[in-house]
């Protein structure tokens, strides 16, 4: 990157996160730049959620800081919030609400009025492709369809930090490969986060891929970078041979 | 503002949007008929006046009310939405108020469509109109009292069947200070200071004189200082354990 002025738009220095007895998230850091759309991989628990729920504002870190644009989650929380179109795990929405009234509410929240909202929505709506279920209530909609909703609802503000945990969850493949189109095509200007567990998308659509499990950050690369991990330079293997060495199989101790 | 109004909005159009606005509406006017005119004999007293109407008003929101204020924090951590709610930029005290606002609203708009009753107290007598006025305005207090209590319980649990019963038995006992029973057992032993505030925290206490008409600062003084307690628990509540 050329350039080193402006700060990263999202920076994570030390972050920790205990539940308990639990340590979720270790002592990890990062950095997103625009341009940038990084790839969160890891396995089931690993702590990828519990990273982006503290980066969105909505965990607070145990120690640690997350920065977004130069300014901290913790301190600005509305700033930082106002910046970010964040799509949490599952994609939640108000399913008694019309996917036209839920996206109005939205926009109104995220400070659009009049013409503008008018305008956001449409632009939106036809981004995601959700013309044909607009006056639908959102629980009767399929899991796709409503995957879509919550995709939308990150973009009507045109945030610059875009957050999303498994846009493309419960997608069909033509509709994870519109997502990906998409989330590509607004890469050049945002900074994006996305999980995932399938590692092609990693090589579709990433710039960069971080690995987490156990809470712990494992690597941080290119896909390419990731991939010569492997000694047959295949994805699936470098991520069993980084995620499987730190806790070994229980199955491999010898039975007694 | 802004927002308390879109939060208010959104919240009072999910009540109108499932059929529990008009299950609840429906059985409130249907039971404060009951209880006026069979309960409180309304004909037999041969009074103009609205006293058994309100009379049971406590009785009807202790069940009801819960049942308002169930759905405002449960729901939202039931769907996960409140992980939405709360990433968006607004403040937890912009929720809280938006949310209490609307099942406010909501329980306003209920006591509103009792009006056939004020019509026909005036059709049959020349009732006090002033006194009746002072009751639906110790009403709609006692309601938003009950109201906050059952918001800041329901931030308490992702179950609404749960943050119902526990309101109703919190909100039992705001009722049950006032009561006689329970304040004749007091009186045996305590001091009058402690009887007095004992049953200076009950609804009924403060609910009886304004539904006499009696618009007296210090009920209103404690209506508020009720609500205002139970929100900013709220608050706490949800700042405390936005995730769990």
């Amino acid at each position: 990157m050329t350039d080193t002025i402006t700060p990263p738009a999202i920076e994570v220095r030390q972050l920790d996160k205990r539940f308990g007895a639990i340590h979720a998230v270790r002592n990890v850091s990062f950095s997103v730049r625009h341009g940038e759309v990084l790839g969160f991989l890891g396995p089931n628990g690993a702590g990828k959620s519990t990273t982006m729920k503290m980066i969105a504002g909505f965990l607070e870190p145990t120690s640690g800081t997350v920065l977004v644009n130069g300014h901290d989650v913790q301190l600005e929380p509305i700033k930082v919030k106002s910046s970010i179109g964040y799509l949490p795990e599952g994609a939640p929405t108000y399913g008694e609400m019309t996917v036209q009234r839920f996206l109005n509410f939205i926009a109104e929240i995220r400070g659009l009025d009049g013409d503008a909202r008018q305008q956001r929505v449409d632009h939106v709506v036809r981004q995601i492709h959700l013309e044909g279920v607009l006056n639908q209530t959102i629980e009767t909609l399929s899991k796709g369809f409503k995957r879509r909703v919550g995709v939308a609802q990150t973009l009507l503000h045109d945030p610059g930090v875009l957050i999303m945990d498994e846009p493309t969850d419960g997608l069909d493949p033509n509709q994870k490969f519109e997502v990906r189109s998409l989330i590509k095509e607004m890469a050049k200007e945002k900074a994006i986060v996305i999980s995932t567990h399938i590692l092609e998308e990693v090589d579709a659509v990433c710039s960069r891929a971080i690995i987490i499990a156990a809470g712990q950050l494992l690597f941080d690369g290119t896909p390419a970078e990731l991939r010569a991990r492997s000694a047959d330079n295949d994805i699936d293997n470098a991520f069993r041979l980084l995620t499987t060495q730190l806790n070994p199989q229980p199955e491999a101790v010898a039975p007694a | 503002m802004r927002n308390i109004l879109a939060i208010a909005r959104r919240e009072l159009h999910g009540y109108f949007s499932t059929p529990l606005a008009y299950v609840f509406i429906v059985i409130f006017l249907f039971l404060t008929g009951i209880f006026t005119f069979y309960i409180g004999a309304f004909y037999e007293r041969n009074q103009a006046d609205l006293d058994p109407f309100f009379r049971f008003h406590p009785w009807l929101y202790l069940f009801l009310i819960p049942a308002i204020a169930m759905r405002l924090w449960s729901e939202e951590r039931k769907t996960g939405t409140i992980e939405l709610l709360m990433t968006l930029p607004i403040t937890v005290p912009e929720a809280v108020l938006g949310k209490f606002l609307a099942a406010w609203a909501f329980s306003g708009i209920a006591l509103v469509l009792t009006f056939p009753m004020w019509i026909t107290v005036n059709y049959l007598g020349a009732p006090d109109n002033t006194v009746i006025v002072a009751g639906y305005l110790g009403s709609f207090l006692m309601a938003g009292g009950f109201l906050a209590i059952g918001a800041c319980i329901s931030a308490l649990t992702r179950s609404q069947v749960i943050a119902f019963v526990i309101s109703v038995a919190v909100c039992f006992l705001f009722i049950l200070s006032g009561f006689p029973l329970v304040l004749d057992f007091f009186q045996a032993w305590a001091p009058q200071a402690l009887v007095d505030a004992i049953a200076s925290i009950s609804f009924l206490t403060h609910f009886e004189s304004l539904q006499k008409g009696v618009i007296d600062l210090r009920d209103l003084i404690y209506y508020a200082v009720l609500i205002s307690f139970w929100l900013y628990a709220n608050v706490v509540v949800i700042e405390m354990k936005k995730a769990d």
